[in-house]
Order: structure tokens, then sequence, then C-alpha cells
């Protein structure tokens, strides 16, 4: 059976170098470099464009038809069912760590402040994409009114939702927190956010891929660092998945 | 004189194993979803253009379905892949190889030339196994190292969202992200082609010669050809 023969050859070549790599990958140095390599990445990008260059903004004729629910689509606790059946009138957005004057917000709190309105496009770490117009206050407006202390470091997003039995959460460093396109969302296309969407309040971290856009949001917690955070890696899918903290590619 | 500059040589094999980590490394990413656009947006598989296979774990980077460690190999060695193509790039500019060695001359766009140069490689064709390439290596190599390597990169920076805000016009040059997306997909296997018909060209063509050659650098006169 030459066939068979030649295939597995031609597999066995293939599996070589893959092979090499998951032996590399699973003991050391490897992740080290990755990290590295990423943390180039994030400097080069913010080397080369300024830190708070935009993310590209568009028409809204260029909208997407839809923006697909990714990750939870639906949130089974019963806090969030009896929330969401009174329309979300008693949802509070806890403001709190390294603040002078922590905050606790409700949603007509969070309408009442000024507004950016946006039209950009969602990128999924999958490789989709879609395009939606998001409504809501700058996270700088916030971090100001709760005066943000000096020790702070990073921005933790929590979060209702539980994915494989976690708290979902995420988190960005000043530099994406101060941004002026970093808001919390609470419309989507003028309408209240879709419950596949995040509804009430989701992030928009739009330099960076979906998974740091956290949705369904009950707090934003200012910290000097994460690493007595979950497992410390800065977020859900980067610590149960190794996925990078920096998403920006 | 080598045939091959030292520079040439090193370059050739760190982005041969850059490249190898890079597409197997793409092709567990291309799993995650299966789908590719034109235009700036795309997530409905109706809208696709083409619905990608399944590419199986042996012939993907790790082994198994794992989009985490896969983007990690994907985008290190796309450092090394961009770095060592500017370097190559500037070589060949300022040493003039490339203007010596790959830019086509006048009537190397001829399919009559190309005819030529096949028959030559044909039994009792009589080409001459020197340093020189003829006219359709010049093309395949200029179209490699000047368009397909380069449009990897480029592309490849155009999919990045915290890229994009550096040159927003990349991103429209190519025609939105998911065109980009689809595009980088396109050349990746136009280099998986080129890939494979330049390893069975070697292989047809005093392998043991021609790969020692890229080692140590063999001689620009092909004196041993003889």
């Amino acid at each position: 059976m030459p066939d068979i023969k030649r295939r597995t050859l031609l597999a066995g070549m293939a599996a070589l170098p893959a092979a090499a790599c998951t032996e590399l990958a699973e003991t050391g140095p490897a992740g080290d470099i990755f990290d590295a390599a990423e943390g180039w990445h994030r400097t080069a990008h913010r080397a080369l464009a300024s830190r708070q260059a935009l993310a590209r903004e568009y028409a809204p004729d260029d909208r997407s038809p839809d923006v697909k629910g990714n990750g939870t689509v639906r949130v089974e606790s019963p806090e969030y069912r009896a929330a969401q059946a009174d329309g979300f009138a008693n949802w509070r957005l806890q403001v709190g760590g390294l603040f002078d004057n922590p905050l606790s917000l409700s949603m007509d709190d969070i309408r009442a402040l000024p507004q950016r309105t946006q039209i950009t496009r969602h990128d999924c770490v999958e490789g989709w994409s879609a395009i939606a117009e998001w409504t809501g206050p700058q996270l700088s407006a916030l971090l100001d009114a709760a005066q943000l202390r000096e020790e702070a470091n990073f921005i933790v997003f929590r979060c209702a939702d539980v994915l494989y039995g976690r708290d979902y959460y995420e988190s960005v460093d000043l530099v994406d927190a101060y941004h002026p396109q970093t808001i919390i969302a609470h419309d989507l296309n003028g309408s209240p956010l879709p419950e596949k969407n995040g509804a009430p309040l989701r992030m928009r971290i739009e330099r960076q891929l979906g998974y740091k856009h956290a949705k369904y949001l009950t707090g934003i917690e200012a910290v000097a660092s994460f690493e007595q955070i979950g497992d410390g890696k800065g977020g859900f899918w980067e610590d149960i998945g190794d996925y990078q903290w920096y998403a920006g590619i | 004189m080598k045939r091959h500059a030292l520079i040439t040589r090193l370059w050739h094999w760190i982005n041969a194993a850059a490249l190898i980590v890079l597409f197997m490394s793409g092709l567990n990413i291309s799993n995650a979803h299966r789908h590719l656009y034109w235009g700036h947006y795309g997530f409905d598989p109706a809208d696709a253009w083409l619905h990608v296979t399944r590419f199986p774990a042996w012939i993907t980077i790790p082994q198994r379905y794992d989009l985490a460690e896969a983007r990690d190999w994907h985008n290190t060695s796309a450092w090394v892949f961009a770095a060592g193509l500017l370097v190559m790039w500037v070589f060949s500019i300022v040493s003039r190889h490339f203007w010596r060695d790959i830019a086509t001359r006048r009537g190397d766009w001829s399919p009559r030339v190309w005819v030529e140069a096949a028959k030559a490689h044909l039994p009792g064709g009589g080409a001459k196994h020197d340093a020189s390439y003829n006219a359709v290596q010049r093309i395949a190599y200029g179209i490699v190292l000047g368009v397909f390597l380069p449009m990897m990169v480029f592309t490849g920076l155009a999919i990045s969202p915290g890229f994009e805000p550096a040159a927003p016009w990349m991103v429209d040059l190519l025609g939105g992200r998911q065109s980009a997306r689809s595009l980088h997909f396109i050349f990746a296997w136009g280099l998986c082609a080129f890939f494979i018909v330049h390893i069975v060209m070697v292989l047809l063509s005093k392998p043991i010669k021609q790969i020692a050659g890229m080692i140590a650098g063999g001689t620009r006169e092909g004196s041993s050809d003889a």
C-alpha cells in the first residue's frame, strides 16, 4: 500500500516541527519568549501610533446587520434574571478599589454622564468582525469622578456572567483605561444592549480583541497589580486558556 | 566568491523555519473561524466567499486545537519573519544582489523565453548550472520576495486592531479587515505552492549540491558542475 506509506511519511514530516514546537512550548522558556514577543507588539503599536490614537470609526451605513454574541450569550443566575425582568432598574455599577471616592452608580446615573457614541469594529480573537454603534460614558470620566489613586496601575472589570464555573473578568492598563474610545456602553445601535451583547453594560476597548470587552458589567476596580485576582493573569481567558493579556494583535 | 552570501544563507534557513511555524500555526488559527469574507466586517458564514476545511491536528502547531498557543507561535514567529525580510531586502539592495541576480531583464517576460528555460533543463538541454538564474527563476524569486512575502506582513498587520490606528490607510488599501484576512490566507497558500515547487526543483537538480550550496555557500562559477 504505497499510498498509505507516502501519507504516513508526509504526516511524519509535517509532524516533526509541530511535535518539536509542542515539546518546546510545554517545557519552559518558550512561554517567556511568547510573553516577550507579545510585549514587543504592544510597545510597537503604542510607539507607531500615539497612545491616544483612535481606532477607526465608521459611517452608519457601514454597520453590519448584527453583532454576533460570543462566549456568554445568556446569564443564568437568578439575580441576573430578576434584574433583567425589571429592566435593570436596580442594576448597580460599583466603582471601587484604589479610589479616594468610590462610587455606586445606577443605570440612570450612567446615562446622565456625558456620553460618547462611536461606530466601531468588533474583532473577535477567532477572526470574525462586526461593525456597530456603541453609546456610553467614557471610562476616564468615572476614574476622575471616583478619584483614582496614584498607586493604581490597572483597571479590573467585574462581570455577572460565569463561564466554565468561573466569574468572567478582564483588565487593562491605564493607557487603555484613559483612551477616549474606552466607554461603558449601554446602547447598541441606539437601543439598550441585547443580552447576548452584554446587557445592561459592557466595556468597549476598541484597540484590542473582543475578549477584553467585558460584558454584564457589575464593577470597576482599580488595583496596583492583578496577581491576586483569579489565577493572576489579568482575565478569564488569560487564566483559563493562556490567552495573552495584551490582545491588540 | 561564494554563490550565496552568508547573509542570504542565514536568512534562507531562518526564514524557512519561521515560515513553517507561521503556516502550521496559521492553520490552527484558521480552525477557530473557518469562513472567509470580503470587506470590513464578516461573521455570518452565510456571507462567506469561502468555507475553509478543518485542518487536521497533525498538520497544525500545536498538534491539537489550541487558539491561544497557536497565536503565541504565530505572533512570535512573525517578528522573526518580518525582521528577517527587512534585513534581507536592505542587504539585497545595498549589495546590489537584487539588481544583479533577481531583477528581471529585458525579454524575461516572454513565454518563449520561459519555454526555452524549461527546455534547457530537460535531459540534454544543456542548461548552465552556474550561479545565474534564468528568466523563470528571476520572475518566481522576484514575485516571492517582492510581493508574496511582504504581503504576508502587510495583511498580517492589517488584521491587528492594535496596529490599525498607526496605519488605517493600509487596511483601506487592502479593502477592509476581513479582506486583509482573506488575502493573508490566499498569499499563505501561494507561498505553500512556491515551497512545494521550490523543493521539487531542488530535488530534480543536484539536490545535495544545491542544499550544500545554501549551507556552505557554493561557488559562483559552478566549475564543479562541469
